[in-house]
Order: C-alpha cells, then sequence, then structure tokens
C-alpha cells in the first residue's frame, strides 16, 4: 500500500453560499507525516471532517488506508485514528474511564484493553492524573489524553487536527517528539493540519499549503523553501507609503524581485540580500519614505506561503472578507 | 453483541457525569416532594367536585405526577447531546465505530434508569401523605413502566431534535412548548369526566394521556386491563419510531458538518 490518503478534486459548500473546500486533491505516502498547513478557514479541517467519515463531500473521492471513505465509512473508521481540534474527552469521566470506553468501542478489551491503555498513560505521562476526572487536566495534559485516545485502536492512519494550537511552547515541543515517533517507530501514517508554519516544517515529510479550499503549493519543506530563490528582505515603514509609486521604483532596481507591499511593510527577494540592502533603503529614502526597520532572513514557509497564497499568513484572512 | 456493549458504555459515561454532580441528586430527591406537596395542597377541593370520583386527590394525582416527571425530565435530554457536540465528544464518536444506535440507546437507558428512580420517590411520598395503590406493587410497577416507555420516546425525540438544531435556545424553546401543553391537554391532573370537550378529544391522541390512563388504570382497584394493554402498545409504537428517528438524526447532523 504506497498512498494511505488519496483525496480527489473533493468540493464541499456549507449554505448559504461558503465554498470550504474547492478541488482539494492530495496523497500520502504510507508510513509518512503529511502536513496541511494554512489559516483558519482554508479547509484544513473540512478536508480532515471528510477523510475521517465525520462529513460527506458534495462531489469528488477518497480513500484512506485503502477504503473508500463514501462507500465504506464504518471500514474506514476501524483504521483510523482521530484527534480533533477541541478536546473530545468528557470532562466528568477519568483519563482511564475516557480510554477504556474508547477501547470498548473499538473492541478492545480485558487484558489487551489494560496493557494498552498501561501503555499509552506511561507514554504519554498521564500516569498520575489517570484517576481523576479530565476537567481538572492542564491543557498540554488533556491534549496529550486526545492523542491517547485516538491511539487506543492502534490506527493505520491518525488525523492531528491542529493539536498544538493552545498549547504553551514546552508542550508543543513534547508532543512534536510524540508525533515523530509514532512515524518513525510505528510506521503509522500521520495527517497534521496546522497554522504553524513552523511545526510544519518541523514535522511534515509532506506539506501541503492550503488557501480557500485548494492546495496551492505541495512538496517537501526543504523542496518548497528551495523553490524560492534567494533571500527575504523585509523594511517596515515608518508609514505607508501615499501613493503606488513605490512599487515601480523598486522595481526598477536590479536584483530585486517578488516585491509586495502591504501598509507598512515592504517585502521584496534578492538572490544576495545583504548587498540589495542599501540599493533599497536608498530608494525608499529618495521617495522620502522612513525606515523604521529592515530584516534579511533565509527562506521560511512563511515565505513559501506568501509566495503561493499571493497574500501574506495571517490568521484573519477567512471566508469573512468575502 | 457490540450493540449491547457500546450501549453499556454510552449508558455507564452518561450516569457517571449525573454521580459525581452531587447538585442533580439532590434536585432529584426534592423536586418530586415540591410536585407532590405543591399539586397536593393546590388542587385538594378537586377531590369535592360533584362528580369526582378518584378517592383523594393525592391518590389520583400521583400517577399523573408521576407520568409528568418523567417526560419534564426525558424531554431535556437533547441537552446533553449539544454539550457533547460542544465539547467534540459526539464527533470522537461519530468517527470511530460506535454503533449510532447506542448513542441515543444509552441516552435514553440513563433516562429511564432516573425516571424509575424519581417515581419510587413519588410513590413512596404518596404513601406517606396517604394515598393508596389499591393496584398493590404490581400496579405501580406498571405506572413506572408506562412513565419510562412514555420516557424514552420524550429522551429520543429530544436526542433527535438537538441533533437537528444544535443550539441550546432552540431546543429549550421546544422543550417547553411541548411538555407543559402536553401534560395539562391530558387527565393527568384532573378527572377526564370534568376536563372539557375538546381536552378530552385531543386527549386520546396525546401520548401523555395514554400513559397517565394507562398507569392510573393499573394503580387503581378496578383495573382495565384492556385499557392498559392498548395504551402500552400505542407507547411501545411511539417509542420505536422516535428512537428510529433519533439513529437517523445523526445524518442530519453529519450532513450540517
Amino acid at each position: 500500500m504506497a498512498e494511505a490518503i488519496v483525496a480527489q478534486e473533493l468540493v464541499k459548500t456549507y449554505p448559504p453560499n461558503v465554498r470550504a473546500l474547492d478541488g482539494m486533491s492530495l496523497s500520502a505516502r504510507a508510513g509518512t507525516i503529511f502536513a496541511l498547513a494554512g489559516p483558519n478557514g482554508a479547509g484544513k479541517s473540512t478536508t480532515v471532517k471528510i477523510l475521517t467519515t465525520l462529513s460527506r463531500p458534495d462531489s469528488g473521492a477518497a480513500q484512506v488506508a485503502g477504503l473508500d471513505v463514501l462507500r465504506h465509512p464504518d471500514r474506514v473508521r476501524k483504521a483510523i485514528g482521530v484527534v480533533s481540534q477541541k478536546t473530545g474527552a468528557t470532562p466528568e469521566a477519568t483519563g482511564r474511564e475516557n480510554l477504556i470506553m474508547q477501547g470498548e468501542i473499538y473492541g478492545v478489551r480485558g487484558q489487551a484493553l489494560r496493557q494498552r491503555i498501561d501503555e499509552l498513560l506511561e507514554r504519554f505521562d498521564i500516569g498520575q492524573a489517570a484517576d481523576r476526572p479530565t476537567k481538572t487536566y492542564s491543557g498540554g495534559m488533556r491534549r496529550r489524553l486526545d492523542v491517547a485516545l485516538g491511539l487506543v485502536n492502534r490506527p493505520q492512519v491518525l488525523f492531528l487536527d491542529e493539536p498544538t494550537t493552545g498549547l504553551d511552547p514546552e508542550a508543543r515541543t513534547s508532543l512534536w517528539e510524540e508525533i515523530e515517533r509514532l512515524a518513525g517507530e510505528e510506521e503509522m501514517t500521520i495527517l497534521l493540519t496546522t497554522h504553524y508554519l513552523d511545526e510544519a516544517d518541523r514535522l511534515a515529510d509532506q506539506l501541503a499549503i492550503v488557501d480557500r479550499g485548494r492546495i496551492v503549493a505541495q512538496g517537501t519543506p526543504e523542496a518548497l523553501k528551495s523553490e524560492l530563490r534567494g533571500d527575504a528582505i523585509q523594511v517596515e515603514l515608518s508609514e505607508p507609503p501615499r501613493n503606488g509609486r513605490i512599487e515601480s521604483v523598486l522595481r526598477g532596481l536590479a536584483g530585486l524581485s517578488e516585491i509586495v507591499i502591504e501598509e507598512r511593510i515592504v517585502r521584496a527577494r534578492a538572490a544576495h540580500g545583504a548587498s540589495a540592502i542599501p540599493g533599497v533603503l536608498n530608494a525608499l529614502e529618495r521617495e522620502g519614505l522612513a525606515v523604521s526597520s529592515v530584516t534579511l532572513a533565509r527562506p521560511s514557509l512563511d515565505d513559501v506561503y506568501l509566495r503561493h497564497a499571493g497574500h501574506l499568513y495571517r490568521e484573519d484572512t477567512e471566508q469573512e472578507t468575502e | 453483541m457490540n450493540h449491547l456493549r457500546h450501549t453499556r458504555q454510552v449508558t455507564l459515561r452518561y450516569l457517571r457525569a449525573l454521580l459525581r454532580q452531587p447538585a442533580w441528586i439532590g434536585i432529584t430527591l426534592i423536586q418530586p416532594m415540591i410536585w407532590l406537596l405543591l399539586f397536593g395542597a393546590l388542587f385538594k377541593s378537586i377531590a369535592r367536585i360533584p362528580g369526582f370520583h378518584g378517592g383523594s386527590y393525592i391518590e389520583f394525582l400521583t400517577p399523573g405526577l408521576i407520568v409528568m416527571l418523567a417526560i419534564s425530565s426525558a424531554g431535556w435530554s437533547g441537552m446533553a447531546y449539544i454539550e457533547d457536540m460542544n465539547l467534540g465528544v459526539m464527533d470522537r464518536f461519530l468517527v470511530s465505530p460506535i454503533w449510532r444506535g447506542a448513542l441515543n440507546a444509552g441516552s435514553v437507558t440513563q433516562q429511564i434508569i432516573i425516571i424509575a428512580f424519581q417515581s419510587v420517590i413519588v410513590a413512596a411520598l404518596s404513601l406517606a401523605v396517604g394515598g393508596h395503590f389499591p393496584g398493590g406493587v404490581g400496579g405501580v410497577a406498571i405506572l413506572i413502566g408506562v412513565s419510562a416507555l412514555l420516557g424514552a420516546s420524550f429522551a429520543s425525540l429530544s436526542n433527535a431534535l438537538a441533533l437537528v438544531v444544535r443550539q441550546r435556545e432552540s431546543l429549550i424553546g421546544a422543550v417547553t412548548s411541548v411538555t407543559l401543553p402536553l401534560t395539562f391537554l391530558s387527565t393527568a391532573f384532573m378527572q377526564q369526566t370534568l376536563v372539557p370537550h375538546w381536552i378530552r378529544v385531543i386527549a386520546r391522541f396525546n401520548p401523555v394521556n395514554w400513559a397517565v390512563q394507562a398507569g392510573r388504570s393499573a394503580a387503581t382497584q378496578h383495573t382495565d386491563w384492556s385499557l392498559v394493554g392498548t395504551r402500552t402498545g400505542f407507547l411501545a409504537a411511539l417509542l420505536l419510531v422516535s428512537a428510529w428517528l433519533a439513529t437517523r438524526s445523526f445524518r442530519a447532523y453529519q450532513r450540517s458538518i
């Protein structure tokens, strides 16, 4: 089984007229981590809902673990584990009780279930709190329980919908390590959605950038970054330029490309950033624009996003602008 | 077999949540007392209306009250679904191989347990304040049984509605505008021969009245077994339809998310 997850031309519209998915296609090889990155509202969660049989697309097809999601949702459900954005644990029940119920649902029971639970409790470091109601858990601990719940049935494919949102840096890092271990040692296929590009950069074997319901770029994080030629220059002006002249002036400068001006921020790309900066600063000064800061950076996934989505990576670029 | 295991897990989950809320237990115990003593005092003089032949009013009231408490508890069953939707628990269940019917059956089982518990309290209180059950323990058991049957339908319908409306406010509106009128369009608190003709006509098609009539008849000395039998049959049929609807409604929910 080469491809563990395949989606073909998924379209999903929500009433009254929100096109959440607009021809979403992706494929993830077995045993790899596939990340869907993009802002809230881009269609990541809708994709996960369809692939995990929760929701149905208006059109398109999908297979998970070699099974047709639309025709055999019941078989797909047995093969997958899902950790959604919301916790999903019963607050009044203890961690252990939540895990027992989850096991019973998947037909894991008796001695096998007890062993599995002890293993997961230890692995996710919840042992101490196993017999306390989950409403007393900290955010990080609850998230670790959520992941443990998704793993009770030893799924072939694990879906993680924004697993680290709202976690402190330490909890994030420890969850990242666990996710890497799952893909590495247990050869699980993991589909991860995130709106942190650094998370995708760190974890993903394959990364797809989602914007407005479709994938705008796909590849390994390295390949995506190397597509970008040169360094990113970012200049912050003390006030927004009053006219569009500055853009054409910058375009006239040699060695500068992909010029984007958003409010007070001017972005451009140059093969040798350090030597291009004096020219940029001179040009701005001649236009009478005061500069408050200049940054030079090696390509990052933020730049990949900016380039493919055509606008800056921001969480507030949701459908509300439509 | 899996169906039963899943139902058992869902039931346990609900009961656990209830038993860990001491306030809920307190309210469940106190509520029947308030109703019984309040209604008992308020409507005491009904027993003196010419044409009333139900013995003491407490005796007449008790079956009506047991049925009313059953639906007013079961009617809110859908609130737990909405809570689960908001928590993300519902979605976790729906992407698992859990039998959809178990999600309703477990919720209904929990309601039946609550109803049985409350009904026994009301019956005991009623005895304590001078009521009698000439139909004996068997009669009271049938009374509780039909109340539970009716409550199970109400719980299923409430669950189905929760899956469709998905909003707390909408469900509250629907439940309050159904349970109270249906209670008063029945013979729960007033003898059939003493209510206006139009209410009597409506009551014939009112499931709440089916339960009240069957339960009250079973608890009296001269039980009308054909009445008990037919009304129980109607209630069982209603439950089948409601449970089917509740299980079906998951599709509506999944279509909308």
